[in-house]
């Protein structure tokens, strides 16, 4: 076998690079090094998505087992800036006496998921594909369990891995069954010889169950709000985050290009997931008081939203798609930005601590008013515009009675947004949550993602790049 | 860059300006300096837009301009005006200018007041230069949303409440607007937005079946139509008094403009097979919001139920679809923005004196403030249709449009219509008979002051339109109705 070959996969090997050369400084530095670390971390991954920015031609090697497609540059470029973003916002959580001296585990098991991720999305072959699914979900536990000595945390890890081993046992026993039914594991052979038969549909909903897992679509979604609350919360926006973006994207391309023969099966499947979660989600999280559980529920309808796009099918949905994980980012790691710096300062995580919080902070609810605008879709702001590619995908199929529910759970989903708002801004506090100095690197994160949900929509390139390679899928 | 932009430019340049101002002063400043500048704009836009016309050019856009935005989805910024918008567009520009000077003295975080209040400047003028139905639904989105913190932090009463009523019924109805607007796009099979070009095209009937009445509900929430008016009253009560101005001034007129020109004009044939209706709908909210009227005590409410019997007459006159009753509802538009924004001038300044709203603890203003007295009169008289006035044109001529129609339904419609002017006069000659007139209610009331500079200046310019548009009607109707006489020919082809 040619191992040069291996050469090409650049942004797995160059992400590769990042983690060995961050662990084996871990391990060295000097009590100088200690201070230091994070700047170095922060400036290595920063260098690591810059230099994989730039798209390249499509190709495949080891005979279709890792493919590549200029679309994949684009989504790992957003899983890069996000990883980035998350790394800002934990800048000063991981600068705490008791989380100094796991500052080293954190960047690499992080880096270890987004790892997984990347060979999820480049994989051709559902082998690779499952190591890549592993290897996102096994590392992340270990994240969600990172405050070994919270209750909370230990029990959101022990959720979390028990439901992710349990989501992938089936997605392995859906394989088997479609291993057994056509003899291939190669996505593009596995297109042609796919033809509709019981045992493949059963397997197609056996392997996709575990994807819907990752992605916390209703009903997969009951570990979500308990391991939100659990972990810490730049984990916690990881995973609603870049977690999600991955398996959504990865969902969409097996949608159309493997099972693209039970596209009739899997049209009124993902129908009813998209309403479930959408209405679901929303009539939870009106309920919500506790910010992390209130935003996981959002983030649950938002991939509800995501659904539309793949419901379609097109690619205009898979421009969409790419599109709205990419506003989703901004938007949703502001959010989580404010939440973490709030609570790290002063340990208020409710939606009544935040009253009056536009007399102490008014940056910080400016940003966080920003970004609930954003996520329920008001324009000027970035989310308008994606919620309307969605729509607009989903519309351009004939589905207007899902767009036309979708957009009635948006009202819904204002509603629980202002309540936010209202708390910051109209209800009056004598002792609203003090004043709080963040961290620099933070502050560079909610300025990145403003510049983000203030700028990307105006920027009409932005669509229409990602439009531009998703023709061919 | 087209000129057309400036209106859009122009309070994002207050927006700019508004960041680092610190002091009442500079913020005053910014917001006088902006709002003199559109009320500039929208006079010489007139001038140029006459003069345009009596040269000659007969295209139904004129200042065109178009800019690709998003290409794979034919979404253009492309703005153009027709008699129509130009009149909405100096209807806007009037109202924001007397409404910075009727919050003056806004006390409460007055740079975040301007901030919101230009972001609703954005919305409204972009609505109306918008051809493009995706710029036009942003625009629209964009008036709205300011609206929840316009009145959550700054209003009076219940304001939580009507806050988070108003803006959730109006987003409703934004969603209700959005499947239409997809359902044009993808259901004519389009390869565009704009709406000059979507009108050559046919939407396939039983499309229109679905789509007219989401989009004509959709914007009908905003116009108040009934049985979806209800967040008008608590929201226009309870709002700042300048954002109740711009908000019934001008924000409802969207819905009317939006009924028309998206619903109507791209869908003539389901408008012509269910107008009626709607037409039942709206005949309901002309009778319903004056009898409701009658009912209230508060000034801000009467004024607002008063407002759904107007603006309800607005779509009324749409809906009965031939050029002189459109003529008409453009007028109305125009005539009812301002002088609903006068009177909720006038009740705020006078609420800013008595502190109370309601009917009953107050008379006898006439004797302590004169000016402010004789405005309301004014005002009121504007209101039942006195002629010289606004009211008067416009309604004379919607009726007359009415009347074209010879079968039953519209004759009973028409006929209802008419009689709520009666019952308008009862609550406009019974308010103005008790708190301008009637004996002093209350005796702390013998040391109030009259209007202020900034005051006069807010109302009489308000008043200084009223006369001008009710006196000299000609010029305005004439350059609505050249508008509007191609746009029927299309919906009646």
């Amino acid at each position: 076998m040619d191992y040069s070959s291996l050469l090409h996969m650049r942004e797995e090997l160059s992400l590769l690079g990042v983690m060995i050369v961050l662990l084996i400084y871990d391990i060295f530095k000097s009590e100088n090094g200690k201070t230091v670390f994070q700047i170095v971390a922060l400036l290595v991954v920063a260098a690591h998505t810059f230099a994989n920015i730039v798209p390249r031609d499509a190709f495949e090697i080891a005979g279709g087992m890792y493919t590549y497609k200029p679309i994949h540059t684009v989504l790992k470029s957003i899983l890069n800036i996000g990883t980035l973003i998350v790394f800002m916002q934990s800048y000063s959580f991981l600068e705490q006496p008791e989380n100094r001296i796991k500052k080293g585990e954190f960047y690499f098991l992080t880096l270890a998921t987004l790892l997984g991720m990347y060979v999820m999305i480049s994989a051709g072959h559902f082998l690779l594909f499952f190591i890549g699914l592993e290897m996102a979900s096994i590392p992340m536990a270990t994240l969600v369990v990172f405050d070994k000595y919270s209750r909370k945390s230990s029990e959101a890890g022990i959720k979390y891995i028990l439901s992710a081993v349990f989501a992938s046992g089936i997605s392995v026993y859906g394989l088997s069954f479609l291993y057994a039914s056509t003899g291939t594991l190669y996505f593009d052979d596995l297109a042609t010889i796919i033809t509709g038969t019981p045992l493949e549909i059963l397997a197609f909903v056996f392997f996709s169950a575990g994807l819907f897992f990752k992605i916390a679509l209703v009903p997969f979604h009951l570990w979500t709000a308990d391991v939100y609350e659990g972990a810490q919360t730049n984990i916690t926006s990881y995973l609603s985050v870049v977690s999600k973006g991955a398996a959504v994207f990865v969902l969409f391309t097996l949608s159309v290009k493997v099972f693209a023969p039970l596209a009739g099966q899997w049209k009124p499947l993902y129908y009813v997931l998209a309403v479930a979660s959408i209405t679901l989600a929303n009539l939870f999280a009106l309920r919500q008081q506790n910010l992390k559980r209130f935003l996981a529920f959002s983030s649950i309808s938002q991939a509800g939203y995501i659904m539309l796009a793949v419901i379609s099918g097109t690619p205009l949905g898979m421009a969409s798609l790419v599109y709205y994980v990419l506003v989703y980012l901004f938007s949703n790691l502001a959010a989580f930005g404010v939440v973490s710096v709030v609570e790290q300062h002063t340990g208020k995580l409710t939606i009544d601590d935040y009253n009056g919080l536009y007399r102490s902070n008014p940056r910080l609810s400016f940003v966080m008013m920003l970004s609930l605008f954003s996520l329920a879709g008001i324009p000027p702001f970035v989310g308008f515009f994606s919620k309307y590619f969605v729509f607009s995908a989903a519309a351009q199929q004939g589905l207007y009675v899902l767009v036309f529910i979708a957009l009635l759970n948006t009202i819904v989903s204002l509603f629980y947004y202002l309540k936010v708002i209202k708390a910051m801004f109209l209800t009056e506090n004598e002792t609203p949550a003090a004043s709080i100095r963040s961290s620099l690197p933070l502050r560079l994160s909610l300025i990145i993602c403003t510049a983000g949900i203030l700028i990307i929509g105006l920027l009409g390139t932005v669509f229409e790049t990602i439009g531009s390679m998703s023709f061919g899928l | 860059m087209n000129f057309l932009s400036l209106f859009v430019v122009v309070p994002l340049l207050m927006l700019a300006g508004l960041f680092p101002a610190r002091t009442m002063r500079q913020i005053r400043a910014v917001a006088v300096t902006g709002a003199s500048l559109l009320m500039v704009l929208a006079c010489w836009l007139v001038w140029m837009y006459l003069a345009e016309r009596s040269s000659g050019n007969t295209s139904e856009m004129l200042f065109t301009a178009e800019t690709v935005w998003y290409p794979s989805l034919h979404i253009n910024y492309s703005v153009g005006v027709d008699g129509i918008s130009v009149a909405m567009i100096l209807l806007s520009a009037i109202i924001v200018f007397a409404g910075v000077f009727a919050s003056w003295k806004m006390e409460h975080l007055p740079r975040e007041f301007f901030l919101w209040f230009s972001l609703l400047a954005i919305g409204v003028f972009g609505f109306f230069i918008s051809t493009n139905l995706f710029t036009m639904f942003m625009f629209y989105e964009i008036a709205l949303i300011p609206m929840y913190l316009l009145i959550g932090v700054w209003g009076t009463g219940k304001k939580e409440y009507s806050a988070m009523k108003l803006t959730l019924m109006l987003m409703g109805g934004s969603a209700l607007l959005l499947v239409g607007i997809f359902g044009i796009y993808y259901g004519s099979g389009a390869s565009t937005l704009t709406i000059t070009e979507l009108a050559a095209l046919t939407i396939p009937i039983e499309l229109q079946r679905y789509f007219f009445p989401l989009t004509f509900m959709g914007f009908g929430v905003l116009g108040a139509l009934f049985p979806f008016h209800t967040w008008s009253p608590d929201g226009h009560a309870s709002a700042p008094t300048a954002v109740s101005m711009l908000h019934a001034g001008v924000l409802m007129k969207l819905g009317g403009y939006g009924a028309f020109r998206v619903a109507m004009y791209l869908m003539p044939e389901a408008a012509g097979e269910m107008s009626w209706i709607f037409l039942i709908l709206t005949g309901i909210s002309v009778v319903y919001g004056a009898f409701g009227a009658i009912h209230q005590t508060d000034l801000k409410y009467i004024n607002a139920y008063s407002s759904v019997s107007h603006c309800g007459l607005v779509l009324f006159a749409i809906l009965m679809g031939n050029e002189t009753s459109t003529t008409g509802a453009i007028l109305q538009m125009v005539s009812h923005g301002l002088m609903t924004a006068l009177f909720f001038a006038l009740i705020g300044m006078i609420y800013g004196r008595t502190h109370t709203r309601l009917v009953t603890e107050m008379g006898g203003l006439m004797k302590v403030m004169p000016f402010l007295g004789v405005s309301y009169v004014i005002a009121g008289m504007a209101s039942l249709g006195l002629p010289g006035l606004s009211g008067f044109v416009a309604e004379m001529t919607i009726f007359v449009g009415a009347f074209q129609e010879p079968d039953l339904l519209h004759r009973v419609l028409t006929f209802g219509a008419i009689a709520s002017i009666v019952i308008t006069a009862v609550y406009i000659l019974r308010v103005v008979g008790k708190i301008i007139f009637g004996p002093m209610a209350d005796r702390h009331h013998e040391q109030l002051t009259d209007a202020v500079w900034h005051e006069r200046l807010s109302v009489g310019v308000l008043i200084a339109a009223i006369v001008a548009v009710g006196s000299f009607p000609y010029w305005l109707s004439e350059m609505i109705n050249e508008s509007v006489a191609p746009l029927i020919t299309h919906i009646l082809r």
